[in-house]
C-alpha cells in the first residue's frame, strides 16, 4: 500500500487532544495516582499499590451501594422505557396538540437536578409538603425520612417524573418518521392495533429506543443530586447509590485513597455495561 | 373482484366548502367495470390520489356513494371493503421476513396456516421472489420491496380490487418496464379489477385498457390510449398526452375555413356549436413540414434520436412538428396540417365537425 503521510494533519487535532487531556484524561489521571497511595494530608505520599482496589472490593459498603444502585436503575428502565413508550404513542401527530405537548414534556427535563430535589423534598414532607400532608391525611404512612421504603418510592417517583420525557420525546422522533403509508398500508392488511406496533412502530423505534436505555441506564447509574437533596442517602443507608456514598467517602470522611479506587472501579462498571447494552442491542438490530 | 361505481362523489379537505374551488375533487360519476384495467392519469395535485383513497376507504367522500357490485360501501372501513393498495413508496414490514410479509393480510383475517402457506408459497413464486421467501425484508431493492406490496394484495385471492399509487415512483427506469410487464400478466391471468394512479402517460398508455384522464378535480377523457392521442376531448388531455404535446392555435371560424391570422386552414368539415375561444389543435405528428403551406421561421430543431422536433413560429404562435431522421429540412420552410389529426376546441372543450366521426 502506498500511502502519503503527512504529519502535519497532527497539529490539527492537537487542539482536540489538548482539550480533552485537560478536561478528561489529566482529572483522571490524578484520580489514578490518588488511588494507588495513601495520603495523610501535608501533601505526604506513602505507596499503596493496590490495597485501596483490594479493600474496596472486598467491603460490604462498596457491594451494599452497587447493589441499591443497580436494583434502582433496574426499576427505573422498566418504569420510564414502557411508560415513556405509552406516552409518544398516545401525542397527538399533528395539530395544536403537538406543540401543547412537546412544551410539556420538554419541562421537567429543563429543570436543574438539585431544584428537581428541592422540589420533590417540599413536596413529599409530611408538615407542610401537598403530597406528603395529602398522604398522611388519607391514612397512608408515607415519611421518607423515616421509612426506607417511602424513601425509594419517592426517589424512582421523582426520576421517572423527570426522565420519562426524555424517553416520550426520543420514542416520539421515531414514530413521527413513519410515513402514513405504512398506517394505511397496515389498515388495508387488515392489522390490528398490536400488529401496527409490533411490526411497524417498535421496529421503527429501535434506535432511538436504544439510546434512550443507554441515557436513562448511564444517568440513573450515575445518580447523586436529586436523592442527596431528598433523602441525603437516608433513611441510614437505604438511599446511598455509589455516587453518594463515594461522595461521603471523599469529601465526608476525606479518604481519598478508597474513594479514588472506588471512582475508577466505578468508572469501569459504567464503561463496560454500556458497551454490554451497545453491543446487545445493536447486534440485535444487526440480525434482524 | 368487484364493479366499482362511484355515484356523484365529491371530495374537499375543509371542513365546509363554500365554493367550487373549495373541492380537491369535483363530481365524479363513473364506473370502472369488473376485470378492467384503468390509469388514472394527470398532474400532481390533480385529485388522482384522492379518488384513489377514496375508494380505497382511506378517505371518506364528503358527498356522494361509493358502489362495490352495486353493494353500499361508502361507510365501510378499508379492511371491510377487501381492496388491496399498493403505494408510491414501497412499504414492506421490515422485521418479517419476504413470506411473513405476504401471510400478514392473510393471519390478520384469522385464514388457517395450512392455507396461509399454501398461497404464500403460490405468491412469492409468482412474483419472482422464490429464493428471497427465508429472508428478511428490509435488505432487498426498492423494486422488490414493491413486488411484496403487490404480492400482500394478491394473496388475498377475494380481493375486490388492486388500486396502484403511483407504484414505479422510485423504481430504476429499467426495472420499471419488467415490472409493468409483469402487471399486465397479472392482470391477465386473475383479471382483478385494476386502478392505476400516474402522472407518467408511458405508463398510464401501456398498462391500462381505459385511461382516466384528470385535470383540477374532474375527469376530462375517458378512452383507449389510442382515442386519447387521436381526439383528445379536452385541450388539456391533447396538452399533457404526447411528447410534445398538441399545438393548440387561436382561430376564427368560417364555414370549413379556420382563420389563423393572415392564414386559411381548410377543416375536415364545419364546426357545429360550441361556445367560448375557438382554438385549433393538431399534433405535432399531424404537422407537416414541406414547401407548401403556411410559412414558419423554425427556431430549434432537437434531435431525440428516433426523429427530430422542429420548433418553429407559425404567425407569432409557437408550433412543433416531428420530422423524420432522414427527412430534409427545406430552408424556405412552410407548414401543412394533415385534416386527419384536426380537432377543434371551444371553451377547451372539443367540438365535433361534420363529416368526421365524433
Amino acid at each position: 500500500m502506498d500511502r502519503t503521510w503527512n504529519n502535519k494533519a497532527w497539529f490539527m487535532v492537537l487542539p482536540v487532544l489538548l482539550l480533552v487531556a485537560f478536561s478528561a484524561v489529566i482529572p483522571l489521571m490524578t484520580v489514578v495516582n490518588y488511588s494507588v497511595q495513601d495520603t495523610f494530608g501535608n501533601n505526604q505520599f506513602f505507596w499503596a499499590g493496590t490495597e485501596w482496589f483490594e479493600e474496596m472490593l472486598t467491603s460490604d459498603r462498596f457491594w451494599l451501594a452497587m447493589g441499591r444502585n443497580l436494583i434502582f436503575s433496574g426499576i427505573v428502565l422498566a418504569i420510564e422505557v414502557p411508560l415513556g413508550i405509552f406516552i409518544a404513542l398516545n401525542m397527538p401527530k399533528r395539530g395544536w396538540g403537538v406543540p401543547v405537548c412537546l412544551v410539556l414534556m420538554a419541562l421537567p427535563l429543563l429543570i436543574p437536578w438539585n431544584v428537581v430535589g428541592t422540589i420533590w423534598q417540599v413536596f413529599g414532607r409530611v408538615d407542610i409538603g401537598l403530597l406528603g400532608y395529602v398522604l398522611n391525611e388519607l391514612g397512608v404512612d408515607y415519611n421518607y425520612v423515616s421509612d426506607p421504603f417511602a424513601a425509594w418510592v419517592t426517589v424512582i417517583v421523582m426520576d421517572v417524573w423527570h426522565w420519562t420525557s426524555l424517553v416520550v420525546l426520543l420514542c416520539y422522533a421515531g414514530l413521527v418518521s413513519i410515513p402514513d403509508a405504512y398506517y394505511q398500508a397496515a389498515k388495508i392488511d387488515g392489522a390490528s392495533r398490536w400488529a401496527v406496533f409490533r411490526y411497524i412502530q417498535l421496529p421503527k423505534m429501535n434506535r432511538v429506543l436504544l439510546i434512550a436505555v443507554l441515557l436513562r441506564f448511564m444517568d440513573s447509574f450515575m445518580i447523586y443530586t436529586e436523592p442527596f437533596v431528598v433523602t441525603g442517602g437516608g433513611p441510614g443507608n437505604s438511599t446511598t447509590f455509589l455516587s453518594i456514598d463515594l461522595v461521603k467517602m471523599a469529601i465526608g470522611q476525606f479518604d481519598l485513597g478508597p474513594a479514588a479506587a472506588m471512582s475508577i472501579i466505578y468508572f469501569l462498571i459504567v464503561l463496560l455495561m454500556s458497551w454490554v447494552f451497545y453491543t446487545v442491542m445493536t447486534n440485535y438490530d444487526a440480525e434482524r | 373482484m368487484a364493479r366499482i361505481q362511484l355515484d356523484h362523489i365529491r371530495h374537499a379537505y375543509g371542513a365546509s366548502p363554500a365554493s367550487e374551488a373549495d373541492y380537491a375533487l369535483k363530481e365524479v360519476d363513473h364506473t370502472f367495470e369488473d376485470g378492467g384495467a384503468y390509469a388514472l392519469l394527470g398532474p400532481s395535485g390533480c385529485g388522482k390520489t384522492t379518488l384513489l383513497n377514496i375508494i380505497s376507504g382511506l378517505l371518506r367522500a364528503s358527498e356522494g356513494r361509493l358502489l362495490f357490485d352495486g353493494t353500499d360501501v361508502t361507510d365501510l372501513s378499508t379492511q371491510e371493503r377487501n381492496i388491496a393498495q399498493v403505494f408510491q413508496f414501497p412499504v414492506v414490514y421490515d422485521t418479517m421476513t419476504v413470506s411473513d410479509n405476504l401471510a400478514f393480510p392473510l393471519r390478520n383475517r384469522g385464514v388457517p396456516e395450512a392455507e396461509v402457506d399454501r398461497k404464500v408459497r403460490e405468491i412469492v413464486e409468482m412474483i419472482g421472489l422464490g429464493d428471497w421467501a427465508q429472508k428478511k425484508a428490509r435488505g432487498l431493492t426498492a423494486d422488490q420491496k414493491q413486488k411484496i406490496s403487490l404480492g400482500r394484495g394478491l394473496v388475498r385471492s377475494d380481493v375486490n380490487a388492486i388500486l396502484f399509487d403511483e407504484p414505479l415512483t422510485v423504481i430504476d427506469p429499467h426495472m420499471k418496464w419488467e415490472l409493468r410487464t409483469q402487471l399486465k400478466q397479472l392482470h391477465r391471468r386473475f383479471a382483478h379489477t385494476m386502478v392505476y394512479v400516474t402522472h407518467d402517460q408511458t405508463e398510464a398508455l401501456t398498462f391500462a385498457d381505459k385511461v382516466v384522464v384528470m385535470f383540477d378535480g374532474q375527469i376530462v377523457q375517458i378512452g383507449t390510449p389510442d382515442e386519447l392521442f387521436e381526439r383528445p376531448s379536452h385541450t388539456f388531455v391533447g396538452y399533457f398526452i404526447g411528447s410534445p404535446g398538441m399545438n393548440l392555435l387561436p382561430v376564427t371560424l368560417d364555414g370549413r375555413t379556420a382563420h389563423l391570422g393572415g392564414q386559411r386552414i381548410e377543416l375536415p368539415g364545419a364546426a357545429r356549436g360550441g361556445k367560448g375561444q375557438i382554438e385549433l389543435g393538431v399534433r405535432p405528428e399531424y404537422v407537416r413540414l414541406g414547401r407548401d403551406g403556411m410559412p414558419v421561421t423554425i427556431s430549434k430543431v432537437e434531435d431525440i434520436g428516433r426523429h427530430r422536433i422542429v420548433r418553429a413560429s407559425l404567425e407569432g404562435r409557437e408550433i412543433a412538428a416531428i420530422v423524420g431522421e432522414d427527412e430534409t429540412i427545406p430552408a424556405d420552410p412552410h407548414v401543412s396540417f394533415d385534416p386527419a389529426g384536426i380537432n377543434l376546441y371551444a371553451g377547451s372543450w372539443r367540438i365535433d365537425l361534420d363529416g368526421k366521426g365524433a
